[in-house]
């Protein structure tokens, strides 16, 4: 698949992604994105419920040389061909960063090419210039996943990268894992939660919307009591000894996380002058938060951007991206004693 | 041939570049040995530069890499054998990977290094210098070897014996990595030797938010 335009004279950047449980590896020249290869541990933390540090960690490792093969060879490239790294730098799980950031330098310094350590959040936003072209600038982000739930403002995606409002609590995937577990339904809990809300009725139950009183913050977010009132519902039914509506809760849960996240985006916009927003994330992959996004957007004459699902999701093409964004503004290279940075600032885009 | 080794171990990294010929003296032309605790990642590509400057060689100079597979702390571990890897993919060479224990010391001896969680990793070698037993992960006050001990001096007291100083070596990876740089064939994939499982227990059922 190819998104864009090919332009020769652009260079090529390798990206490496490996703040969670995805060893991703990206290619990119310019806007296009060449490669986009993963590796996933998913499976091996299911049975645990959540992502286990040490175990994505090890399976980095074990993953990295071929994931990187297999990105040069979908690309049709080789490895002398690479004018530049990037990688992740943070924010994510330590053990888990400090792999791809090893790996990176050392390509990097092998291929004698600079390399830039980058914010994963700013990545994120990168990541549709590879379909949708260059970012209008400024734009607002909502990035939202397993990880992440941010509003941020975006003047300059290569250098000015400002966090208007984050999760006080749980991010937004986590409350759909825990959502899930209630429910009976699969790790991880974004796509079971999504398919069984298809059949129900998102009005069926009014859970609360956090956050969203005249006095509360108005771009930050907190879904841990959303999550606890879906968990004393779903109780309260089994203790009457009454059936679980699974479809009704699930579309009724999901439409309360639809609802303060798009309204809070369309605000961030309204209030900062801006036409243009950005998903990204796991969680943009969900079919309400899209549909509801495009509903209010369109309503509020705001341009609504969204990758494909499989480049909202964790990847090394988003990290290729933004470096390819980096090289071209001409922003100075990383020192070679990079390191990771577990909960680096979303105003730190590169290091 | 010129072979780069390192390890990340323990707390001291250790990146070095030395020549290498089957049945002949090898001859280190540069070490660096940082102490570098839990930055081995900031540290290490800037060590490995460092030593090849001082050997006056180039990355395009080398033809092997050889790196300790622990054991060791995991996060610090993976940086070298990631990094390891890394090089010698971007360059085309061959990689060896050596027990760490195997680099600390010489002749008959019982290497333990620091494992945290109050054990260290052992491993036993006989008078020839070659390993007899381990490496293994265990209590000190439970590690019943005779010595003499090398490694690291803070289990003098919990092993009840005296532990001289020792660490990992250029010339000790490089010694350890010989029979596989002289026949890549018995070389073996590169795995690190974390010894214990990971640490990950599943979460126990659902805990009611409310009170029946
Ligand atoms: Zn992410």
């Amino acid at each position: 698949m190819r998104w864009g335009v090919a332009v020769p004279d652009q260079p090529l950047v390798l990206g490496f992604e490996t703040s969670c449980d995805e060893t991703g590896i990206g290619l990119v020249r310019g806007h296009t994105l060449l490669a986009d290869a993963l590796a996933t541990s998913m499976a091996e933390h299911e049975r645990f419920g959540g992502v286990v540090p040490e175990i994505a960690s090890r399976a980095h490792l074990e993953a990295m040389v071929p994931t990187v093969h297999k990105a040069l060879a979908d690309a049709g490239v080789s490895a002398g061909d690479v004018d530049a790294v990037a990688v992740t730098s943070g924010p994510g799980l330590t053990g888990a960063l400090l792999v791809g950031v090893a790996a990176a330098k050392a390509y990097a310094m092998a291929l004698d090419v600079p390399l830039y350590g980058v914010n994963h959040l700013a990545a994120h936003v990168a990541v549709d210039e590879l379909q949708h072209g260059p970012l209008a600038e400024p734009s607002i982000a909502l990035l939202v996943s397993g990880g992440h739930s941010s509003l941020l403002l975006v003047p300059d995606l290569a250098r000015d990268v400002e966090s208007l409002g984050r999760t006080v609590d749980d991010a937004a995937g986590e409350a759909f894992d825990k959502v899930a577990r209630v429910l009976g339904l699969p790790f991880p809990g974004g796509p079971p939660i999504d398919r069984a809300a298809a059949e129900g009725d998102r009005a069926a139950i009014g859970f609360p919307r956090g956050l969203s009183g005249p006095r509360d913050a108005p771009y930050d977010f907190s879904f841990s009591g959303l999550k606890t009132a879906v968990a004393r519902w779903v109780e309260a039914r089994q203790r009457a000894g009454e059936p679980v509506p699974i479809a009704d809760v699930a579309a009724s849960f999901q439409e309360a996380v639809a609802d303060v996240l798009t309204a809070k985006a369309v605000r961030a916009c309204r209030d900062h002058g801006v036409d243009h927003l950005v998903l990204g994330g796991g969680v943009a992959a969900n079919s309400r938060l899209r549909a509801l996004a495009e509903e209010r957007c369109a309503a509020a004459g705001i341009v609504l951007r969204v990758p494909s699902p499989r480049l909202c999701t964790d990847n090394g093409a988003m990290v290729a991206a933004l470096g390819s964004r980096l090289v071209a503004a001409g922003v100075a290279p990383s020192a070679p004693d990079l390191g990771a940075d577990s909960s680096l600032p979303i105003d730190v885009v590169s290091r | 041939m010129f072979v780069l080794a390192l390890d990340t171990a323990t707390p001291t990294l250790v990146a070095g570049v030395a020549r290498w010929a089957a049945g002949q003296d090898t001859e280190v032309l540069a070490e660096r040995a940082v102490p570098s605790g839990n930055r081995h990642a900031e540290l290490l590509t800037p060590s490995i530069q460092d030593a090849l400057t001082d050997a006056g060689l180039t990355m395009a100079d080398l033809d092997a890499v050889v790196t300790g597979l622990g054991p060791g702390p995991y996060t610090g571990l993976r940086v070298g054998v990631v990094t390891a890897a890394a090089l010698a993919d971007a360059r085309g060479l061959p990689v060896v990977g050596v027990c760490s224990l195997d680099a600390i010391g010489s002749g008959a001896r019982t290497v333990v290094t620091d494992a945290r969680r109050k054990e260290v990793y052992w491993a036993a070698y006989g008078a020839d210098g070659d390993r007899v037993e381990g490496p293994g992960v265990v209590r000190p006050e439970e590690l019943d070897r005779p010595g003499p001990f090398v490694g690291d001096p803070a289990f003098t007291d919990r092993l009840g014996a005296p532990v001289t100083r020792a660490d990992v070596t250029t010339a000790g990876l490089v010694r350890a990595a010989a029979p596989q740089l002289a026949d890549r064939s018995s070389a073996r994939p590169l795995v690190p030797l974390y010894l214990r499982r990971p640490d990950a227990t599943p979460p126990t059922t659902i805990k009611a938010v409310s009170k029946a």
